[in-house]
């Protein structure tokens, strides 16, 4: 128990605890409303996030980032995180339009559409992995071998973006951290008034509801399933995008472990609630920091799954309950 | 094939037990028998069977979890490593007790450790079970990362192996099979010392394990079709109308779960002894989905079908090995492509089959009744 470090240094761990929460809670929001209109844990949302980091980090290789400077710098910062936000929600829909649509068509067992998840979580992991192999098979690995090079180590983008650090009042503030934060929940907010006033939104959560009586009302399930499987997909992309900012490297299977943390974000806030996501990722995130700053940092992960079998014990719907359904106008 | 299986289910009860000792027989034999093509080249296919038996082992105890009680368990690899470390600890690294001893401590730490965890969390709905599941596990393995009392990263060396009978030469040696070019031949050369559990031939432990696996086949047996296995299907199917019926649903959940734990604390130990050593990247979550796999493959809750999808789950990637870097790749294709054809599993248990084929039934005479309609469905 390292006390003296940790309240010396708390504020600091705090915010780093939040921006590591608020890239939880845009990830954790794919699942939960996957969760809240299929019932079912969307396992492969992890692998949409991977996919999102490599689309930032090739395009900012691919538009000179690392000679960038000022003004062209912040405009290829922004192209990647569109670039971000169109792959992770492509590898989204794909992932809807392969995996689980033909299960939800059959009605099958839940148990299942999770194997299928796992196994297409394992393809697109291993199709990054192995994307030097890919690359040969086409002749192209010569001319991309920059970007398909390092098929199964890390990428980064170390050094490309300087960010400023302030000190405010004694305590160092890093201003990817803050970006992080605002623009994390600016997102949240985004898509919590979408969900809940839009007519898309209002499909959405009546599926979740009810499928059945809202498909007589009118409203097609297919679609309303795509857009979930959308949202997610933009959001797993910024996530993406944020992810790169503050940690600055990538690798084929980095989704796995920050899918889980997540999903578990996603469960301590209570599934298939938005608002939840918000709270459970902010809550897992800074825990997660002070836990480390305390134990040391090899409990960090050990600090996070403990908390969430605490929290399902004392309430077992997560912090807020589950209520994309319930959600009022 | 259902044919086949009436035809089968007619014959006497004395024919049908010399079948089944026949196949057994086969089984015990498969790695002196040496068969073409199911061998693995370049893999010792004795060492590869054992693993076999050992997927078979895990999945006969997370079947009695997914299949019969239907919880859904993420982090069964957790039971696995509690009774391989409570092994190994007992029998090289705190202590030097014997395997034998320090099996029954291994199992009963491992059952104890399904108790704790299932006690508190089987309250919980169905998916938080699943995510609650999947943290144990890895709470399981970073503890063992993090702890120098568990070796750390770098692991437990010198577990100790089961006892040899008849010393270090055997009672007696059985000389395997040679496969040449057309030609089988009985090599002396290549011979296995009846039961001395060596480094380097691995057929007694394979034998060690597919024992086991026939034991458990029998209490499996018994078990489901006693009052617990079908409190167990009552609850899958419907807690609250079993509770109702005057089932005490925690409570075999919890039985559930323990005896899973059992069986995997069981399958650990024997493969940490087996191993020799064990570290943390032995009990990774891939495991607990490996083993999720080979249940859901075969199809859960039928015991022959898990075994088959154990085989396939251990057995493919070491028999492909020149494929090496696309296991995985084709393991994910292969699941995505079995839950979308056949999303029973391989082999779904009769009542799945019944169950579907009376929906069908009905469907058909609402759809009778309504004239066309079939939209809704």
């Amino acid at each position: 128990m390292n006390f003296e470090f940790f309240f010396n240094n708390l504020p600091g761990l705090t915010l780093s605890g939040l921006a590591f929460g608020a890239i939880y809670a845009l990830i954790a929001l794919g699942y939960t409303m996957v969760y809240g209109v299929l019932q079912l844990i969307n396992f492969a949302h992890s692998e949409v996030f991977m996919y999102g980091t490599f689309a930032m980090l090739w395009t900012v290789m691919a538009l000179g980032g690392a000679d960038a400077n000022g003004v062209e710098l912040i405009a290829i910062l922004l192209a990647s995180l569109l670039a971000a936000m169109a792959m992770s929600a492509v590898i989204a829909l794909v992932l809807e339009r392969v995996a689980y649509r033909p299960l939800i068509k059959r009605n099958a067992p839940r148990l299942i559409a999770l194997i299928s998840a796992i196994g297409a979580s394992f393809v697109l992991a291993e199709l990054m992995g192995l994307r030097d192999r890919v690359a040969g098979w086409v002749g192209l690995d010569d001319d991309l071998s920059d970007y398909v090079g390092k098929a199964r180590i890390n990428n980064s983008i170390a050094g490309v973006v300087d960010a400023p650090r302030w000190e405010v009042a004694g305590i160092i503030v890093s201003s990817i951290d803050l970006l992080v934060i605002f623009s994390a929940v600016a997102m949240m907010v985004v898509v919590d008034q979408f969900v809940r006033r839009s007519k898309l939104g209002k499909g959405i959560r009546a599926t979740a509801q009810d499928p059945e009586t809202a498909s007589m009302m009118g409203v097609n399930p297919t679609r309303t399933i795509q857009m979930t499987f959308l949202i997610g997909g933009l959001m797993a992309g910024v996530a993406a995008f944020l992810y790169m900012l503050k940690i600055e490297t990538t690798k084929f299977d980095v989704g796995f472990l920050l899918g889980v943390k997540a999903f578990t974000a996603a469960v301590l806030g209570g599934i298939g609630n938005l608002r939840g996501a918000l709270l459970g990722g902010l809550v897992l995130g800074v825990a997660e920091i002070w836990g480390s700053a305390l134990l040391g940092t090899e409990w960090r992960h050990v600090v996070a799954f403990v908390l969430l079998v605490v929290i399902l014990l004392f309430r077992p719907t997560g912090l807020l309950g589950e209520s994309l359904g319930k959600a009022r106008a | 094939m259902s044919k086949l299986k009436l035809s089968l289910s007619k014959l006497p009860k004395p024919v049908k037990i010399a079948m089944w000792v026949l196949l057994a027989i086969l089984a015990y034999a498969l790695p002196l028998l040496e068969p073409p093509f199911i061998t693995t080249p370049g893999v010792d296919f004795g060492g590869v069977l054992f693993v076999v038996t050992m997927y078979m082992l895990v999945a006969l105890g997370l079947n009695i979890v997914v299949g019969y009680a239907g919880l859904l368990d993420l982090g069964y690899v957790g039971f696995y490593a509690v009774g391989a470390y409570t092994a190994a600890i007992l029998t090289s690294f705190h202590a030097n007790w014997p395997l034998l001893f320090a099996l029954p401590i291994a199992v009963l730490a491992s059952t104890i450790s399904g108790v704790l965890l299932g006690a508190p969390t089987l309250r919980v709905r169905g998916d938080y079970l699943a995510i609650v599941t999947l943290g144990f596990g890895e709470i399981i393995r970073l503890v063992a990362v993090n702890t120098e009392w568990l070796g750390e990263r770098k692991g437990i060396s010198n577990v100790a192996r089961p006892p040899s009978v008849g010393g270090t030469e055997g009672l007696f040696e059985i000389p395997h099979l040679y496969w040449g070019d057309g030609t089988v031949l009985i090599d002396t050369q290549d011979t296995t010392k009846f039961l001395v559990f060596g480094v380097l031939d691995q057929i007694p432990y394979y034998w060690l394990g597919l024992t086991v696996v026939i034991i458990m086949l029998f209490a499996d047996y018994l078990i489901k079709n006693s009052r617990v296995g079908r409190a167990w299907e009552a609850t899958r199917e419907d807690e609250d109308a079993a509770e109702l019926m005057g089932v005490p649903t925690f409570r075999f959940k919890l039985l559930a779960f323990a005896t899973g734990a059992f069986i995997g604390g069981l399958a650990g130990a024997l493969y940490a002894s087996r191993q020799n050593f064990i570290n943390p990247d032995s009990f990774l979550l891939l495991f607990s989905i490996l083993f999720l796999a080979a249940v859901v493959v075969g199809g859960q809750g039928n015991r022959w079908g898990v075994l088959v999808g154990a085989t396939l789950v251990a057995y493919l990637p070491q028999r492909f090995r020149e494929f090496d870097d696309f296991r995985v790749l084709v393991f994910g294709l292969a699941l995505v492509a079995l839950a979308i054809l056949r999303p029973e599993g391989l082999f779904p248990p009769r009542r799945t089959v019944r169950a579907k084929q009376l929906e069908q039934e009905l469907e058909e005479l609402e759809v009778g009744t309504d004239g066309e309609e079939k939209a809704h469905a």
